[in-house]
């Protein structure tokens, strides 16, 4: 049996276009301090540091960790990077949670982030080689094929991409954080934004943001001395799987059901819906909430668009998905996914401020990335497991 | 334009001015190369110092406070045409600069870089920039001590290139080589009997290595596809398609181009073929095929696609 291990600490940038008042180090700082500073502890706390970031060409600094090891107050110390491309953030907050609960260490500083506008992940996206057709149509447009599939599979209305759209906008109002804030955003504003994928229109894809995210992890003595409350890991999970074979489900895929599954079986939940009060999802484009939803069992195949129609995953709805305002609201690539697993902790430990959704005990944080090829996904609840 | 000067009055030597302990202090800071300000009783901070509160008429406190060398710039104006009493021959601007610390600011010139004769303002010219000193080397404790001001660095744009031999692996490199020929080759797993394209030594979905190389027709099947609308050089003209071609026999749907229709008439189940580039052009690169068109044949029904998607 695993070790116990917390979140005790949280730290978040302000998310915006472009953060040229910082470098990539004082970015991380800022995220880091605030995080040391909710765990009221110093860099001298800290055991080690894991690290996660998105495709080096993505901001164009090769292997950023090593030059960034003083900076992270890392001399002396074991310093990791992972790199699971957008799931990134997650899978690091779980190396950095694994390195707690197998008792190597009591602290661990984890920390994902991204600085988009040093670099244009497009063109990162779109490095030609003779093997392989290279279109130039970025993240969307990869996308876009397979939520035309899923519209066609699953018969649901065009404007169900836009009500997440909406909804996800105006839970952003209420974090201080988030990149966009859109006051008086509707879905006649979504609807009137140009169509860049068909059939994803402009305002239903996410920002490029510059931003970084950063947790203390603590074992379970070292959780007792924090002065917050802490967020209790009660359950990991990762899978992979490859770009394209033979039937792939690129609808729904094979990898993030079965991450799902054992993210429950560990965290003994047999209906998602019922059982978790919250959920912070990975949606950079707003069919993926409908999509995820099937995807991550909250209901059938076919179902989720339902479900986002008629409000359930709402502020005010019996699952609420992305109170932050999620990624439609602000994307650092490499942050992304630590972001989602930062905010279902501090959803469980009271730490979410306006964004706050009443009596959360239990959380699923969830991120991909890749050709939607890589998940990681987190429970974190306010009782230890 | 001014006339020509034909009459010069100068006093030979030049005046002297004493200039007391405040502006002594402050041009002999700058000598070394620092600036000061001097703090008024009510806790401002003037630069450059005066000897009495310029608000009130009191005698400031005689204590000085090193200010800068960074400062703000709190109003500018560019001088497109320089006359030449200028500090420079080319267009510059007069900036009010507030040095940190300070609570007044000091008149200077800003070389804001090289520019032609009649340049307008360079976008990043604006109040609130941020700017410091350029020190002369040889210095005598006068304003002109500072040549000018010169931006802040906020931002260096370092080059980086990546050079390196492309290696596909035995399959890739024999898929390459029927691309050099026209043929399109995939590879066939012996578990699921599917037939992989492009070819690979082993199946991703049941990690085998394949067994038999497959030649496959250049028709196929539109399965789902996208409508992009975001221009750029690299790509075709929008709107373009780009969509997954499911060619006759396989088990992989291929990502391409979908050219020959207008976009909004694009549909999942078209019927399309290979449109390949004059023979003269082709080279082992799968851009051998310029993009897949529709064929006059009935579309495939959605079922019969649906677990390829």
């Amino acid at each position: 049996m695993a070790n116990s291990c917390a979140v005790i600490g949280v730290g978040q940038t302000q998310y915006k276009t472009k953060r040229l008042d910082v470098s990539m180090a004082g970015l991380l700082r800022e995220a880091a301090r605030r995080a040391l500073d909710d765990a009221g502890l110093t860099w001298r706390d800290i055991d080690a540091i894991v690290v996660g970031k998105a495709p080096d060409l993505f901001e164009g600094v090769v292997m950023p960790e090593v030059f960034l090891a003083d900076a992270l107050g890392a001399a002396g110390k074991p310093l990791i990077r992972v790199h699971t491309a957008g799931s990134v953030g997650g899978s690091t907050a779980i190396v950095a949670a694994n390195l707690v609960r197998s008792g190597v260490h009591d602290r661990v500083l984890t920390l994902a982030w991204e600085k988009q506008s040093e670099s244009n992940a497009t063109w990162a996206l779109t490095v030609n080689s003779p093997f392989t057709t290279s279109l130039v149509v970025g993240a969307g447009g990869y996308f876009a094929p397979h939520i035309r599939a899923y519209i066609r599979k699953s018969g649901a209305p065009e404007h169900i991409g836009h009500l997440v759209a909406v909804k996800d906008r105006e839970n952003a109002l209420r974090n201080p954080y988030a990149h966009l804030r859109i006051p008086g955003i509707s879905r006649e504003m979504v609807e009137s934004t140009p169509m860049l994928w068909e059939p994803i229109r402009y305002l239903d894809t996410c920002p490029s943001s510059d931003g970084a995210c950063a947790m203390v992890l603590a074992s379970e003595d070292a959780a007792k001395k924090a002065p917050g409350k802490p967020a209790w890991v009660q359950a990991t999970a990762m899978r992979s799987e490859p770009m394209g074979f033979v039937r792939r489900d690129n609808v729904s895929p094979q990898a993030g059901k079965d991450c799902a599954a054992d993210v429950y079986r560990q965290a003994g939940i047999a209906d998602p819906r019922r059982e978790l009060d919250c959920a912070e999802v990975y949606v950079p484009f707003s069919w993926y909430e409908p999509m995820w939803l099937e995807n991550l069992g909250f209901c059938g195949d076919g179902e989720g668009w339902k479900l986002t129609e008629a409000g359930a995953t709402a502020f005010d709805g019996d699952i609420p998905w992305n109170p932050s305002g999620g990624v439609l609201s602000s994307n650092p690539i490499g942050a992304s996914g630590m972001i989602r697993f930062a905010e279902a902790a501090m959803q469980v430990s009271d730490r979410a401020g306006e964004h706050q959704v009443d009596g959360a005990r239990r959380a699923l944080g969830h991120a991909y990335g890749g050709g939607a090829q890589f998940y990681a996904m987190w429970v974190v609840g306010s009782e230890k497991p | 334009m001014p006339s020509d000067v034909n009459h010069v009055v100068e006093f030979p030597g030049g005046y002297t001015r004493s200039v007391g302990p405040v502006i002594g202090r402050f041009l002999s800071e700058l000598r070394d190369g620092r600036m000061v300000g001097v703090r008024t009783s009510g806790g401002r901070v003037l630069v450059p110092p005066t000897e009495y509160d310029p608000d009130t008429g009191d005698d400031v406190t005689g204590e000085f406070v090193e200010v800068g060398p960074v400062g703000t710039v709190t109003t500018w104006s560019w001088v497109a045409h320089p006359a030449k009493e200028h500090p420079f021959d080319r267009p510059f601007a007069w900036v009010l600069v507030r040095p940190d610390g300070a609570d007044t600011a000091l008149v200077h010139a800003l070389d804001a870089g090289v520019f032609d004769a009649g340049a307008e303002a360079p976008k990043f010219l604006k109040t609130g920039m941020r700017v410091r000193p350029k020190w002369r080397a040889e210095r005598t404790g006068t304003i002109g001590d500072i040549e000018c001001f010169l931006p802040e660095v906020t931002m260096i744009n370092p080059q980086a290139k990546l050079e390196f031999r492309l290696s596909g692996g035995r399959a890739l490199h024999r898929y390459l080589e029927g691309i050099a020929q026209g043929r399109i080759l995939g590879s066939r797993c012996p578990v699921c009997e599917a037939v992989i394209v492009p070819m690979k030594e082993t199946c991703p979905r049941d990690g085998v290595p394949t067994t038999e190389e497959v030649e496959l027709p250049d028709v196929g099947t539109l399965t789902t596809y996208a409508v992009n609308n975001i221009p750029d050089p690299r790509a075709p003209e929008v709107p373009f398609v780009s969509g997954y071609v499911l060619l006759d026999g396989a088990g992989v749907p291929l990502l391409t181009l979908i050219a020959g229709v207008p976009a909004d008439q694009v549909r999942m189940g078209m019927r399309v073929k290979a449109a390949w580039k004059p023979r003269e052009e082709w080279s082992p690169s799968v851009g051998n095929i310029k993009w897949f068109e529709p064929v006059d044949e009935p579309d495939v029904p959605f079922d019969e696609i649906k677990d390829y998607l």
